[in-house]
């Protein structure tokens, strides 16, 4: 099942991507090699394997609950491209509704 | 009139945020409020290079509720990342838990209605995630501004099952709040609604009556009290029949409650399903529980509220709503069980605790557990009702009293000269009466009983509450024959 350049167009959509056809055409190419190497690996037999998330067999590491500094809030908003000084806050498109 | 009947189905998901000290993946404080951005840092503002590590404590927490909801528990636990971009979002995405391996899966929570009966709401998943960030609006600047203090709290979720269970307003509340409580009793969260930390996302539908088929849901956020999220059901109920009958259908979207006007608003519709682009969170190790330890989790939930309303019913024959009032507090239930065990009458602390002191606690703004009247002290004051010491009159001028001193009610009854008056001294104001009164003595005795009452009356305004009831009317009665 080849991905077509529309199937491409709404994946980059999703990742705010603006692709020119240009690029739509050369992505839906190297997409379809990519999904052709991922059918070869398909036609393996895996009856009875579990899915497999993450390939390293260990389990996680959880920490204590216990609070460390935060980052000073001028540093913090020194990162953004727009801030409200007197908010202290970062500037967004206005947020509607929620 | 329409002659079609509908009847409504709720899907509900509930998000608590967890009462832990650091945020879900960082050390930064957990808490409500505060100046905005001065609780962020690498891991929670989404900066490149950053990597979450787990809290054990929100772990815990969750997996503490998923037991109480009598869930299985995944042994082996995955967490993924749900893509989507807005500004609360810094990273791009979401840390949560998608598919069949949330922390609980296949539990539920019972809720009692009105008449006492119980009904089982079954819950399909409770699962970890991480809140948003919070926009503060500016007003009228065109903007909106982003606080990322939440960003990164650990936030729990909780969904019921498919087909929905809940079928009423009524029944939405009552799982909200019998969920809270919940929450409460296992101290994982606030609870508090009003501020958000515990949000009610009911999601009902309608249907005819005897349809096999499921109407399209309509999603409900914005309920801050439990009162909210019953009003909004029925609210949304009415209104989706409403649309049918005109022959319009009911649109798939998110619609937000006004409390003031009481109706719900169109927020966001939902044309196309959100593509969240789930994959396994390459940057988090799945966790891996042992039996021993989800067993040792087990036992120590404590007893929880429907079972405790139970057996306070049971054990101290209190009325269902006095113990369901008693158990809605996980602080006030210990306080009446303490205070029942030293009393001679459990009913009377009871009631004494969920009248006058409730009362007095209410217009202090002081939680009842923790005013100057402690368990013992409510104890002692029953105590002396029972033995007749004093009469549940004065009772009512010593806890006042108490209250204010913290004194123990036999301090205070001694300090204050209150206990109850000797028949000898009651006797003689009842004789002083009738000798005052000629003329209400000689109706009585033409037949004229009601103005028996006004003896009384005043027998019990001269002994300032201190006479016995019985000792009155015994006295007035002897009085009154030989007078
Ligand atoms: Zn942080």
């Amino acid at each position: 099942m080849a991905l077509t350049p529309e199937d491409v167009r709404s994946v980059g959509s999703l990742a705010r991507l603006a692709l020119t056809d240009n690029e739509t055409e050369r992505f839906t190419h190297h997409l379809n090699g990519l999904l052709e190497q991922f059918a070869r690996l398909q036609e393996l037999d895996t009856e009875g394997v579990p899915p497999t998330s993450h390939a390293v067999p260990v389990a996680a590491a959880l920490r204590e609950d216990l609070v460390r500094p935060s980052l000073p809030r001028e540093a913090v908003i020194a990162m953004g491209p727009q801030v409200d000084e007197d908010l202290g806050g970062f500037i967004v498109p206005q947020v509607l509704g929620e | 009139m329409s002659q079609t009947e509908y009847e409504v189905k709720v899907g509900m998901e509930c998000h608590a945020e967890l009462l832990t000290q650091s945020k879900m993946f960082c050390g930064c404080r957990n808490e409500f409020g505060g100046e905005p951005n001065t609780r962020t840092c690498p891991v929670c503002l989404g900066l490149p290079g950053s990597l979450p590590v787990f809290n054990k404590a929100a772990v815990e927490q969750v997996l503490r509720t998923a037991l109480a909801l009598h869930c299985e528990i995944s042994l082996h636990t995955i967490f993924h990342r749900k893509n989507y971009f807005y500004p609360d979002l810094p990273k791009g995405y979401q840390i949560s838990q998608y598919g069949s391996t949330p922390i609980g899966v296949n539990g539920y929570l019972e809720i009692e209605k009105a008449d006492g009966s119980v009904k089982q709401i079954r819950i399909t998943r409770v699962h970890l995630e991480e809140d948003t960030g919070k926009s503060i609006h500016s007003d009228g600047a065109g903007y909106s501004v982003m606080d990322y203090n939440r960003s990164g709290v650990p936030l729990m979720e909780i969904v019921t099952a498919f087909p929905p269970d809940i079928e009423s307003g009524e029944e939405a509340r009552l799982y909200a709040e019998a969920l809270r409580s919940v929450l409460l009793y296992l101290n994982v969260s606030d609870g508090r609604m009003e501020q958000g930390s515990l949000r009610a996302e009911p999601n009902p539908s309608i249907r005819p009556v005897g349809s096999e088929m499921f109407g399209v849901k309509t999603e409900l956020k914005n309920l801050n009290s439990f009162r909210a999220v019953q009003r909004g059901v029925e609210y949304e109920a009415q209104r989706q029949a409403a649309e049918i009958e005109a022959g319009r259908v009911v649109i798939q979207a998110t619609y937000g409650w006004d409390e003031e006007k009481g109706v719900t608003v169109l927020q966001r519709l939902k044309e196309v399903e959100q593509e969240y682009r789930y994959f396994p969170e390459p940057d988090l190790i799945p966790i891996d529980f042992d039996t021993e330890y989800i067993e040792s989790v087990r036992a120590s939930l404590p007893e929880l509220p429907l079972a405790r309303t139970r057996r306070l019913r049971e054990q101290y024959e209190l009325p269902a709503a006095d113990a369901l009032q008693l158990v809605s507090d996980r602080a006030t239930a210990d306080f009446f069980e303490e205070s029942a065990k030293a009393a001679k009458d459990a009913k009377a602390v009871a009631n004494w605790l969920l009248g006058d002191l409730t009362r007095l606690a209410n217009a202090a703004g002081t939680p009842v557990s923790e005013t100057p009247v402690t368990a013992a002290a409510l104890a002692d004051l029953v105590n002396l009702i029972v033995a007749g010491t004093i009469t549940g009159k004065i009772a009512k001028q010593v806890i006042e009293e108490m209250f204010v001193s913290g004194k123990t009610a036999s301090q205070v009854v001694a300090d204050l000269g209150l206990t109850v008056s000797g028949a000898d001294e009651v006797a003689g104001i009842v004789a002083g009466v009738i000798a005052a009164n000629p003329d209400v003595v000689a109706k009585i005795k033409g037949g004229n009983e009601k103005s028996r009452g006004f003896l009384v009356g005043q027998v019990m305004k001269a002994a300032k509450g201190r006479a016995r009831p019985d000792d009155i009317n015994r006295l007035m009665e002897e009085a009154l024959a030989n007078a």
